[in-house]
């Protein structure tokens, strides 16, 4: 990390070109890809869903996943699957689940504390070098290998085929809990079945941006895209948009930077959510301005204020 | 045990700082401002780590960063309810996926200031980041531990003076403020001694670690369904007995860090708490 950078010529091509040259980037690049794509669209709905702390909660526990497989000799993704799995079953059978969520949330605050607890405490076991808890904690995109790689897009592929079987129980039984279980949808189950998803697509961004980031990718995109539109189709598209914006800028600077990638995926994610705060504020400004239009659909610009 | 000076420090800075969690974590979970509290934990980090690369007390770092986000939170939420009006389901929903925006934001910052700090002055970074992350109760000096107990303690007179009316803005605002309780005063002054008691418990538990230090004796007190004042003395008491339970542990056990025990009989309580509520429930029916 202390390495001197390549300094930047200007010429987006001949920049581009030069990242490309190394495999490294190469599996950076589509690893960060695959995770941006899952995580937005997972995010997305976990926003709808109102489950951001369980969806924090999840990112946590990939913390002494890593810190165990460490401890064990086995490879790190396995620990993020195997805790993150954990930690969905323990949320979902949290008392109050289904009810309010106030008991819930102390239920899950206590999980991710003692999530958290335990990675440090592996940590102190496993006794290694303090450097590498910044990798645990931040993550090591540009140290994913091949395998890495394989095993990545095919989880990204799972989740994204998963999801477009329940996506319409689901949408249903997020926003109308009632009215879906009335209609037959099983509430409960759903409910679980998208914790594991969460769980997995955390599991996955972990290893891009390391578990204290995870949610850069997952909430960062949807809560922009919520902003611009409110229609669902073009909400989602947008929030995947964004998310992959979010990783290729990110990375593209992180080349010719000291700094760690996932800080700049983090901050590009952030300068997205700002862009977007503002063109909403702008756009309820010129409505109250015209009180004749009354209709609440949003002009179309809103969406070309996403650039920005 | 008690002949050991830092074990001295230890426990009197530990049991002030459990009794302040405590209470202003039973009326987080009360509000339902746990993620609020989380995110301020997390602010904590870059407060310490930017306080560090620009070498002053970490502690001021520390107060500077927790207090602003407290009161910064406070006003968004008050800004987003007043911006969507009438659409009350919306502005409430616009708080969780908004703090969850704001901390991966504010660790990001943590991670550039970790970095430069690593880059500017060789191998003491990562003990930094450890130290802030996951505390280091056992490393408290004399005069910081005095410093964090008098701290938690004005902080415990403060909570004391504004219980009553933040119990009643909690329960029924509404009806608070149909009776003159300046509601939104409160809150911004309840977030702002939870900065408070965030930039203390990260120096004892560390910044991760606060949040079960806040839940876990709430959520317990809560899950036994006692009442008001009786709850919030009992997440306090459950809090001191855990801070120093897990203090000795951790004295007994020197592999164990003192953090991982503390929480881990934070947790313990808690389910217990469920235990003992779902064994009640099945002896009622």
């Amino acid at each position: 990390m202390l390495t001197e950078a390549p300094a930047p010529s200007w010429n987006p091509l001949r920049d581009l070109s030069q990242i490309l040259e190394y495999h490294f980037m190469i599996n950076a690049l589509a690893a960060s890809s695959a995770v941006a794509v899952v995580a937005a669209l997972v995010g997305w709905m976990m926003v709808m869903r109102r489950e951001t702390f369980a969806g924090h909660t999840l990112a946590m526990m990939a913390f002494p996943g890593a810190a165990a497989a460490a401890l064990a000799g086995v490879p790190a993704a396995l620990g993020y699957l195997v805790f993150c799995g954990a930690g969905a079953v323990a949320i979902a059978r949290l008392p109050g689940a289904a009810g309010s969520w106030r008991e819930e949330a102390a239920g899950v605050g206590v999980v991710q504390a003692m999530a958290l607890a335990l990675g440090f405490l592996f940590v102190s076991l496993y006794g290694g070098v303090l450097g590498d808890l910044e990798t645990l904690l931040f993550g090591d995109v540009l140290g994913v290998s091949d395998g890495q790689v394989v095993v990545l897009v095919c989880v990204a592929l799972g989740v994204l085929v998963l999801l477009a079987a329940i996506a319409r129980p689901l949408l249903l039984s997020s926003v109308d809990a009632p009215l879906a279980a009335a209609r037959g949808v099983p509430v409960r189950r759903l409910a679980l079945v998208f914790l594991a998803m969460l769980a997995l697509a955390v599991a996955s961004a972990s290893q891009v941006t390391g578990p204290l980031l995870v949610l850069a990718l997952l909430v960062m995109p949807a809560a922009s895209a919520r902003v611009l539109t409110v229609r669902p189709v073009a909400s989602l598209a947008l929030s995947v948009a964004l998310g992959l914006v979010a990783v290729w800028l990110g990375m593209g600077i992180a080349y010719f930077s000291v700094y760690p990638p996932s800080m700049f995926i983090a901050f590009t994610a952030f300068a997205c959510y700002l862009a977007a705060r503002l063109a909403g504020l702008a756009r309820e400004r010129r409505r109250r301005r015209a009180p004749q239009a009354s209709e609440p659909v949003p002009p179309a610009t809103g969406l070309a204020g996403a650039g920005g | 045990m008690l002949g050991q000076e830092y074990m001295r420090n230890a426990l009197l800075a530990g049991g002030f700082i459990a009794l302040a969690c405590g209470v202003c974590g039973w009326f987080v979970v009360l509000r339902g401002q746990l993620f609020a509290g989380d995110a301020l934990s997390h602010v904590a980090f870059p407060g310490a780590l930017a306080a560090a690369a620009a070498g002053i007390d970490e502690r001021i770092g520390l107060f500077a960063a927790t207090i602003t986000a407290a009161v910064g939170i406070a006003l968004l939420g008050r800004g987003a309810l007043a911006g969507r009006g009438s659409r009350a389901a919306g502005a409430a929903l616009a708080d969780d996926a908004d703090i969850g925006v704001l901390f991966a934001f504010v660790l990001a910052v943590g991670l550039y200031f970790l970095t430069r700090f690593s880059l500017g002055s060789g191998g003491s970074a990562g003990v930094q980041a450890s130290r802030t992350l996951f505390g280091s109760i056992f490393g408290l000096g004399a005069g910081e531990a005095q410093f964090a107990a008098i701290v938690a303690a004005l902080v415990l007179v403060a909570m004391a003076a504004i219980a009553r009316p933040l119990l009643f803005a909690s329960v029924a605002p509404a009806l608070a403020g149909a009776r003159g309780v300046p509601t939104r005063l409160l809150s911004i002054g309840f977030m702002a001694i939870l900065g408070v008691v965030a930039a203390e418990a990260t120096q004892a538990v560390g910044a991760l670690l606060l949040l079960g230090l806040l839940a876990g004796p709430a959520g317990a007190a809560q899950q036994l369904r006692v009442p008001s004042a009786a709850g919030a003395l009992l997440a306090s008491a459950l809090a001191l007995a855990a801070m120093w339970g897990g203090l000795v542990l951790a004295y007994l056990v020197p592999s164990l860090p003192p953090s991982t025990s503390v929480i881990g009989l934070c947790m313990l309580a808690y389910l217990g708490a469920v235990a003992v509520r779902r064994g009640a429930g099945g002896a009622h029916r």
